[in-house]
């Protein structure tokens, strides 16, 4: 990589994103493995430091950006999606991050998430989801289970829960990846693609709060059964899974089905192939909301299609054009132009 | 002119003509149109567009009037006039709401062929206003103008709906011919408004000119006018709005501070055609995101400015409410940020269309905490780009959030603007730093006005961290420390007040002392600065003291204060400004006249009011 003032390629460290001061997450919060995956997929992305910038909306995810040595910008609850696109579009040069919760994007700042992913703005977006209001210390959140008892759902959560990746699909996003924070080799994988993806790249990590909300995604990221209840998507691969290799994910009668290879004769082939990149969405969407007890979890980059331009650079272009074909080329051309009277 | 023996041209000092009709009639149009012709031919003028907010409400009723009232002149124009000379009624509502905003005696054009039994009930009349007396005293002339316009356009071909539609071009030709305009200049803008339609261009141009000759047939305009140009207006001029000179504002700052303006918004009467002209402006640098909501509007502006932009947004008053978390953000992020709030009447939605300062006290203290921003008024439509111009000279300058507060009566209304040039605008020194100083610190400032510096992503060695939390002085990190919190609020508040220093002093209208000082602020100069000169010259001891600074006040707000017997406040709200002042300056009492009916002041009623209050002891 190259300094503006030396030239000099020099290649960068975990150091260089090291946090400026003490990280105050609770002990055993998930947030750390993650900050600990972003940091190694910075230096794995290159490039350089100065022109990464980490945005937050409010929450304990939203501390974030001021525990690692970027730019950062900690911003009001929920507006960090808008915060990060103004960023962007002053200049696109940078590498923006957009770290958020479930709380933060999908509550208050549900309107900006959608808006954003449908703009397809080139941002890559995190949520931590951990199904709870933390910061506020445990009220339910719009990701919470029905039936969940928590401080302001004393008799159990009588709403349906959002599945993050299914507003992503419903606004026509480009790119959507899930990973646990107990696997780091897992989010660093789909980390890495969501920067390298042009557009809106939205990222849910399955956190755990070890306070308020403890082992809530314990029966997908468990030892004994991660392998049976996650299913690790990989393009251009069948979709196998379980602790045996012999389960997979079939398409039959316009539905998904867990089936298990040897039995009813069937075999790898007629197993589903992860085809993230296919713009028609309606399968990807599918995996998207698959869920326990029925199915596992998909996890891994569910949908990753270059299927239009960003929006920022749609908007250089554009800038670009109307500069090349105007005349006017400064405020005293315009000032001057049109409909002037000399007396 | 005219072959008529018996036709004269008598010469006016200035005139005030309305154009109404239906809200798709097109008067909005026939309005730009003749103001530009005017403007051509050298006149002041002042213009005030008055509209429903309905984009065409049921046809032929009251609610769904349209009105365009322009002012020109030989002398100086400061508003569009309290009351006009000629109207132009394109139907019966049109003349029921417009006939209180006339003066006695003056030329009503009516179209006839509006005024069927079942059209004037509909607008709200007993009795046929053509023949009840109703318009007694005033000059009628009655003329066929639908049917004229259809049958001049049906004979170029174009379908019924669309002739209709050019009746406006009918009575503006008629216009033309009583003012003695050139009808090329008119027809010329028809061809550059239509260049997309040429079917279109020339229907509306026919018209005019049929129009045009309608009239010379008439015998009641024997008499036309003519209105010489302004005598003291030289150099470059050009027909300006108040939306369009705040959107040009920020542009020429931006150009001046060398950053490139970024304006996120989102569309509200009457602030849109901000966005709409800075949408248009690619070719100059300038980007625009039309966010989702107004909240995204301003922080996608807040992220521009800590990207090193000159960022802005503009809105109105229900659209500055949903703001004011994000404006807090921008306070204590000291970031340079530029709200335009062009206000309209409220609470809530209010009158959408309608002019009113009901949101100096939102702009003030509407945010939650110890939050100081600066607020500043324009007072005209074309000073609007000279507020907007400085409202980002200090944003820039001091990194500070500045609100500018400008309303529906500037923004829709124009008036000429003696074009400036770049190089005599003032310098703006925005306050960037260099790669790699060592000495750099987020909230380092500046020992004379309290500003931080202003480090931006991609710059090298300037790495940082900033957000909604408290900091630490200096050195910015999250602090929760109570002593640092009250130096970090007194330090922001303290910041503002010194902005005092980089703005001008407190000009008077009048004599520096006297009876009675009229004060006023914003978009009622006009009628403020026409109702004291009046007063002036019928020997009355009374000045203006009319403030674009608001939040802090100009350094010699006191001396100006102290130097008169009698303080009145004027402003078209329930009493905002008055309060600001008496919590300022409680040494002295003010009188109050205030209005709060969607309506700009009227010339008269200030008169009557400042005369009343000179006579009492």
């Amino acid at each position: 990589m190259t300094t503006e003032e030396s030239n000099q390629v020099y290649p960068l460290t975990k150091e260089d994103f090291k946090s400026p001061g003490p990280v105050k997450w609770c002990a055993g919060c998930g947030d750390y493995a993650i900050l600990a995956s972003v940091q190694s997929v910075l230096v794995e992305l290159g490039g350089r430091k100065e022109d990464v910038v980490f945005v937050s909306g409010i929450g304990c995810s939203s501390r974030f950006p001021y525990y690692i040595n970027t730019y950062g910008f900690h911003g009001l609850h929920g507006r960090g999606a808008a915060i990060a696109t103004g960023i962007k579009i002053a200049n696109p040069k940078l590498q923006v991050w957009h770290i958020t919760g479930d709380g933060d994007s999908m509550a208050i700042g549900g309107n900006h998430f959608i808006h954003t992913i449908r703009r397809n703005i080139d941002l890559n977006i995190i949520i931590f989801n951990n199904r709870i209001y933390g910061l506020t210390k445990g009220q339910y959140s719009p990701t919470s289970p029905r039936g969940q008892v928590t401080k302001t759902s004393p008799e159990g959560v009588i709403e349906n829960p959002f599945t993050p990746g299914e507003l992503v699909m419903g606004s026509q996003g480009t790119f959507f990846a899930r990973a646990v924070d107990t696997d780091p080799k897992m989010m660093k994988e789909v980390l890495k693609a969501a920067a390298l993806h042009k557009g809106t790249s939205v990222v849910e990590i399955l956190q755990n709060c070890v306070i308020f909300n403890n082992q809530i995604h314990a029966a997908i990221t468990n030892k004994e059964t991660k392998d049976d209840h996650q299913i690790y998507l990989e393009a251009d691969k069948p979709m196998i899974f379980g602790k045996n290799r012999d389960k997979g994910l079939m398409y039959k009668n316009n539905k998904l089905r867990v089936v298990t290879i040897g039995q009813e004769g069937i075999t790898e082939d007629d197993l589903l192939v992860h085809d993230p990149v296919n713009p028609d969405n309606m399968i990807q969407y599918s995996l998207v909301r698959m869920g326990l007890p029925e199915f596992p979890m998909a996890m891994g980059v569910i949908r990753s299609c270059d299927c239009n331009d960003p929006y920022d650079v749609l908007l250089e272009r554009q800038m670009e054009e109307a500069k090349r074909t105007s005349k006017i080329r400064n405020m005293d051309d315009l000032m001057n132009s049109g409909n002037v009277l000399d007396l | 002119m005219k072959d008529n023996k018996n036709h004269k041209i008598i010469e006016l000092e200035h005139v005030v003509v309305k154009l109404a009709g239906d809200s798709g009639d097109g008067m909005q149009l026939s309005g730009s149109q003749f103001s530009d012709t005017t403007a051509i031919e050298g006149h002041d003028l002042a213009t005030f567009p008055d509209y429903p907010s309905e984009i065409r409400a049921p046809q032929g009723t009251v609610a769904g009037v349209s009105g365009f009232q322009l002012h020109f002149g030989h002398i100086n124009v400061e508003t569009p006039g309290d009351l006009a000379d000629v109207l132009i009624a394109l139907n019966p509502a049109a003349l029921k709401v417009n006939l209180k905003w006339v003066k006695p005696g003056a030329i009503i054009i009516i179209d006839v062929d509006s005024f069927e039994q079942k059209d004037f009930l509909k607008a709200g009349f007993d009795a046929n206003p053509l023949e009840d007396g109703t318009l007694d005293g005033h000059k009628v002339i009655k003329a066929p103008i639908t049917s004229l316009s259809m049958t001049t356009c049906l004979e170029l071909g174009l379908d019924p709906k669309s002739s209709e539609r050019t009746k406006n071009q009918f009575a503006l030709g008629m216009l033309y011919y009583m003012f003695n305009k050139d009808i090329d200049t008119g027809a010329n803008f028809l061809e550059e408004k239509f260049a997309k339609k040429p079917i279109v261009a020339e229907a509306n141009k026919a018209v005019l000119h049929a129009g045009y000759h309608f009239a010379e047939t008439l015998e009641e305009f024997d008499i036309t006018y003519r209105i010489k140009p302004h005598p003291e207006m030289k150099g470059r001029y050009r027909n300006i709005t108040g939306n369009t000179a705040a959107a040009w504002g920020l542009m020429a700052a931006a150009e001046k501070a060398g950053l490139e303006l970024f304006l996120g918004s989102y569309p509200i009467t009457p602030a849109t055609e901000i966005l709409q002209e800075l949408s248009h402006r690619k070719h100059l640098g300038v980007k625009t995101l039309q966010a989702e909501d107004e909240i995204a509007g301003i922080n996608s502006a807040i992220g521009a400015a800590f990207a090193g932009k000159l960022a802005a947004t503009s809105t109105s008053g229900p659209g500055l409410a949903l703001k004011s978390e994000a404006i807090g953000l921008a306070v204590i992020t000291e970031l340079p940020l530029v709200i335009i709030d062009v206000q309209r009447g409220g609470p809530s939605t209010g009158l959408p269309t309608k002019p009113e300062q009901g949101d100096l006290m939102q702009a003030i203290f509407g945010r939650n905490g110890e939050s100081p921003v600066v607020v500043m008024a324009a007072s005209t439509p074309a000073n609007c780009f000279d507020y907007a111009f400085m409202a980002a000279k200090i944003a820039v300058e001091h990194m500070v959030p500045v609100i500018l507060l400008t309303d529906g009566y500037l923004a829709n209304g124009s008036e000429l603007w003696k074009v400036p040039k770049m190089a005599d605008l003032p310098v703006i020194t925005p306050r960037l730093v260099k790669d790699n100083d060592q000495n750099y610190k987020p909230y380092l400032r500046d020992p004379e006005t309290l500003a931080r510096t202003w480090a931006v992503p991609g710059q090298e060695g300037l790495r940082h961290r900033i957000g909604g939390l408290e900091k630490e002085d200096i050195i910015g990190t999250v602090s929760h420390d109570p002593l640092n919190h009250q130096k970090m609020v007194e330090l922001r508040q303290e910041k503002v007040y010194k902005v005092a220093n980089s703005i001008p002093e407190l000009e008077l209208f009048g004599e520096p002392a006297g009876d009675l000082l009229v004060v006023g602020w914003g978009g009622t100069y006009g009628h403020l600065v026409s109702a004291v000169k009046d007063l002036q010259t019928e020997g009355h001891s009374i000045s203006l003291a009319h403030f674009n600074y608001i939040y802090p006040f100009p350094r010699n707000t006191e001396e100006i204060l102290k130097r008169f017997n009698k303080i009145v406040v004027c402003e078209l709200n329930n009493g905002q400004f008055i309060y600001w002042l008496r919590a300022q300056f409680p040494q002295y009492k003010y009188l109050t006249y205030h209005k709060i009916q969607g309506l700009p002041f009227l010339i008269n009623e200030l008169k009557e009011k400042f005369t009343e209050i000179l006579k009492e002891h």
